[in-house]
């Protein structure tokens, strides 16, 4: 078993959510706020997982249909969805995902590196697993979620 | 940022303040204002970016600033008249200064040979041993370096610069001699600093050499009781005082020039031995003499106990009382109104522009929020005079002078722009050979901060455009009975919600006959068209036009009217042109206040909801069966009047695949875009005219073709602003639009 450092901290703290029947986390540090869903607005010629943009508090925010990103399928979003508000670079975006599980924290728990997968396009994005009471845990990179297909339109 | 980085940044920050302050202090004594408060703060201005300059060790500037200074510390002691003359070649310095500025802001080098000619003029205009200055120079950097040094007690005068006899003024001005020699006795000056001053990079070892200097005979003696021991002192703290002994025949004012940039900084005492009067204040200008009376008795009147500690306040009193009734005396109520200015001026704080951004997007937001928050309330059915509807009514009178004094504290008078103009005016003029007077008004009416930076390029562009072409020569105006100078006039005025700029010229006014015969051989135009004068004038604006045969560089790099257009036209804003032949022409800019709200048509398509910016559109029509007709495969276009325009689907542009309405079912906005002239934008429905506030979509997702930018609705949802030139561009790069192909499959399918 390997075990890969978040950032070169230890004791980070991770904010679980679920997608289907698949569970992920992200560094809470990196988690603004969560709301609940409201309807987006369209962005003309905006790659599919890009739902459309929404109103915070003033700011106009690109939300990310996380399932669709990861090739799981677009999400048929319900008023129980809820919007991960997070920060990505100079970035604030929404990530959709169907609900908030749990906080977790690194140093209760070890990081795996991801298996090898065969042509998986979840695999850009996941960078190590956590085992907990027999679920399993994918840890996210936020850098490639919305990154990607911008620099790919630049 | 590097600390030293973060200092350098507010150096030039304060540069362009003093810059500013340089030209508006010159262009008043341009006007006639020789004030000893305005030549003051001219020569502040320089001398402060001198000093800057020294520490950042931007020898260049130092140098030349070193030399303007010279000259204008001559004018300041009334050894130099201020003359037309000296006016001019001052102005030319303060350009020049301007571009050493900008050279070391840029890491580069200012023109040396345009430096070197401009200080050999100002050289020349400088009494006596100002040519030696400039070889001085360099003594004077190495004497900024702080190192702890030992004033050498006997040091020799240097530069005996007592060019002021007390005795003799005083005589002159009636003032018996005795009167004066009873206050004789050596000086002491007792000179403490605060640690402000060496904060403010002065030093106390330069006052003290310049006080030495004053007289060949001047004793210090050092003051180190305030010392503490070396574990307990601040580093940055100022813990020595000194006292200087000089002779009687030292005049006061010499003394009081020493201290002219630390007296706030310090404490300072000025007295005769022997604790007798403890000022006598003398300025050196000889025709204050005859006020020395005067301000005599108002400074027996302001000081009337010897205080223990009247230091820092002396210095001030001793200025102030002689401008004053000189000011009176002369019946300027100009150099009045500009010390009444000066004497107050607005207290302000220098703000992060993103904190100001920050918090009228959270203004915005409450705005929207007690929209809503009204909505509910009114739907619930509560009653009007009940105390929900009476609070609401209260925040919603609370929100909206919330929401105005947010958005004034973007506001700036275009006076930075303006003030920008007159050094552009005598280049151009210069470079033309045409003389021109330049005449502002308005500079304190107030728009938006972006507008104003947005504001410079247009303005600038009418301008050299006004002297270029609209403005004869000297001779061809004193052949059309003109006076030889023209006069451009730059004005700016606040009319109905939005400001006008307005560029005026007493030129010759539009060439029509040449500039419709340029536009019919660029092809702009039929050969047997027939235009009104109004039409011929604005072909001006038209793309790739441009009268001047050849491109010169004062009008501008061979960027042309219709540069100018785009550039307004982006700002929300609209240019008109009024000229009268043989009597000038007039351009007018309207621009919006601010760049954070936009007028805007707010339409349907689909079922999204967007805004289209109300200056582009031209008018909006429902088309009749028969004035939409296809052109090509998949192409269409509407009949307006006489004119065929391209017929473009806005939701088949944006991506949103809609199926095509059928055109006579929706409405066309009838706009003037950029690269393809007019063009009829199809949608379902208008809701409505608005004023929006203008969100970035770019800050957290990026550009997107179509779209400008981003607003808030009443409801509280996100609504698309229309980028009408990008969505044209967008419509053209589209491959086959998807309807067509439906259709398609339609028709095989039957």
């Amino acid at each position: 078993m390997t075990d890969i450092s978040l950032d070169g901290r230890d004791g980070s703290e991770l904010i679980s959510f679920r997608i289907g029947e698949q569970e992920f986390c992200v560094d809470i540090m990196a988690v603004r706020e969560i709301r609940g869903w409201t309807p987006a607005t369209p962005v003309p010629h905006s790659p599919p997982f890009v739902r459309g943009v929404i109103n915070l508090r003033g700011a106009v925010l690109p939300v990310i249909d996380l399932a669709d990103r990861l090739g799981l399928g677009r999400a048929v979003e319900t008023a129980r969805h809820v919007i991960i508000v997070v920060q990505i670079g100079s970035r604030i975006v929404g990530l959709l995902v169907d609900a908030v599980c749990d906080i977790l924290s690194t140093a209760d728990h070890v990081v795996q590196r991801t298996p090898d997968l065969a042509g998986d396009q979840m695999q850009n994005f996941v960078r190590g697993l956590i085992a907990l009471d027999g679920r399993m845990i994918s840890l996210l990179d936020l850098d490639l979620v919305l990154d990607q297909p911008q620099r790919e339109a630049a | 940022m590097d600390p030293m980085d973060a200092i350098r940044t507010t150096f030039f920050i304060e540069c362009d303040e003093l810059l500013a302050q340089l030209e508006e202090g010159l262009m008043a004594m341009e006007q006639g204002a020789t004030d000893s408060e305005t030549i003051n703060s001219v020569f502040r201005a320089v001398h402060s970016v001198k000093g800057g300059g020294g520490a950042f060790g931007l020898d260049p500037l130092v140098r030349f600033s070193h030399v303007f200074e010279t000259l204008l510390d001559q004018i300041r002691s009334g050894q130099v008249d201020p003359s037309e003359t000296v006016v001019a070649t001052l102005l030319r310095a303060a350009d020049m200064l301007a571009d050493h500025v900008n050279a070391a802001r840029d890491g580069g080098v200012a023109d040396e040979a345009r430096s070197e000619q401009i200080a050999a003029a100002i050289m020349a205009l400088t009494v006596g041993g100002a040519a030696n200055a400039f070889e001085e120079q360099p003594a004077e950097i190495e004497g900024l370096n702080f190192t702890p040094q030992l004033v050498s007690l006997d040091l020799p005068a240097a530069a005996p610069a007592d060019d002021f006899d007390l005795a003799a003024l005083l005589a002159s001005a009636g003032v018996d001699a005795p009167a004066a020699e009873a206050a004789d006795g050596d000086w002491l000056v007792t000179f403490a600093p605060h640690a402000s001053l060496y904060a403010k990079a002065n030093d106390a070892a330069l006052v003290l050499r310049e006080l030495i200097g004053l007289a060949d005979e001047a004793t210090v003696s050092l003051d180190d009781e305030a010392l503490l021991p070396l574990e307990e002192m601040d580093p940055a703290g100022a813990y020595l005082g000194w006292t200087v002994r000089l002779p009687a025949s030292v005049a006061e004012a010499d003394i009081r020039d020493a201290f002219a940039f630390v007296d706030e900084d310090c404490d300072l005492e000025i007295k005769r031995e022997g604790g007798a009067a403890d000022t006598v204040a003398v300025e050196p200008q000889a025709e204050e003499s005859l006020n020395l009376l005067d301000s005599l008795l108002l400074q027996v009147k302001e000081e009337p106990a010897p205080d223990p500690h009247p230091a820092p306040a002396a210095p001030a009193a001793a200025v102030d009382p002689a401008p004053k009734p000189e000011a009176v005396a002369a019946g300027a109520p100009m150099q009045a109104a500009a010390s009444a200015t000066a004497a107050a001026p607005p207290q302000t704080i220098r703000v992060d522009l993103d904190r100001v951004d920050r918090l009228i997007n959270l203004v915005g937001e409450l705005v929207i929020n007690q929209a809503m928050l009204a909505q509910r309330v009114h739907e619930s059915g509560a009653g009007k005079a009940t105390d929900v509807n009476l609070a609401l009514t209260d925040l919603e009178l609370l929100t909206r002078g919330i929401q105005d004094s947010v958005m004034a504290i973007r506001a700036q008078p275009v006076k930075s722009v303006f003030q920008r103009m007159p050094r552009l005016v005598r280049e151009v003029g210069e470079a033309t050979g045409k003389r021109v007077r330049l005449v502002t008004e308005g500079e304190g009416t107030e728009v938006d901060k972006t507008v104003v930076e947005k504001l410079s390029d247009p303005i600038t562009h009418m301008i050299r455009n006004a002297i270029d072409h609209g403005l004869e020569t000297p001779a061809e105006r004193e052949a059309a009975g003109k006076s030889a100078e023209g006069t451009v006039r730059l004005t700016a005025a606040h009319r109905s919600g939005r400001i006008v700029i307005e560029v005026a010229d007493d030129g010759k006014g539009v060439d029509r006959v040449r500039v419709k015969a340029k536009a019919i051989e660029k092809g702009l135009i039929a050969t047997d068209a027939q235009l009104s004068d109004e039409e011929i004038d604005n072909l001006i604006f038209a793309p790739g036009f441009s009268t001047a045969s050849t491109v010169s560089d004062i009008s501008g790099r061979g960027v042309g009217m219709d540069v100018v257009k785009r550039s307004v036209q982006a700002l929300g804003g609209r240019i008109t042109i009024v000229s009268t032949p043989g009597q000038g022409s007039r351009f007018s800019l309207s621009l919006p206040l601010t760049l954070a709200v936009l007028d805007g048509m707010v339409v349907t398509v689909g079922d999204q909801t967007l805004v289209a910016p109300l200056t582009a559109i031209i008018e909006s029509l429902k088309p009749r069966a028969g004035e939409v007709r296809p052109l090509g495969p998949h192409n269409k276009v509407l009949q307006i009047r006489d004119a065929y325009v391209p017929l473009i689907d806005t939701g088949a542009a944006l991506g949103f695949g809609r199926s095509a309405l059928e055109p006579t079912e929706g409405v066309a906005l009838l706009v003037d875009s950029e690269n393809a002239g007019q063009v009829a934008l199809m949608v379902d429905q208008i809701l409505g005219q608005r004023q929006v506030v203008i969100k970035s979509l770019e800050t957290n997702y990026g550009a997107t073709d179509g779209v400008a930018a981003a607003t808030i609705l009443g409801d509280g949802r996100v609504a698309l602003i229309l980028d009408i030139d990008g969505l044209v561009t967008a419509h053209r790069r589209m491959p086959p639009p998807a309807p067509r192909t439906e259709s398609l499959v339609l028709t095989a399918a039957e």
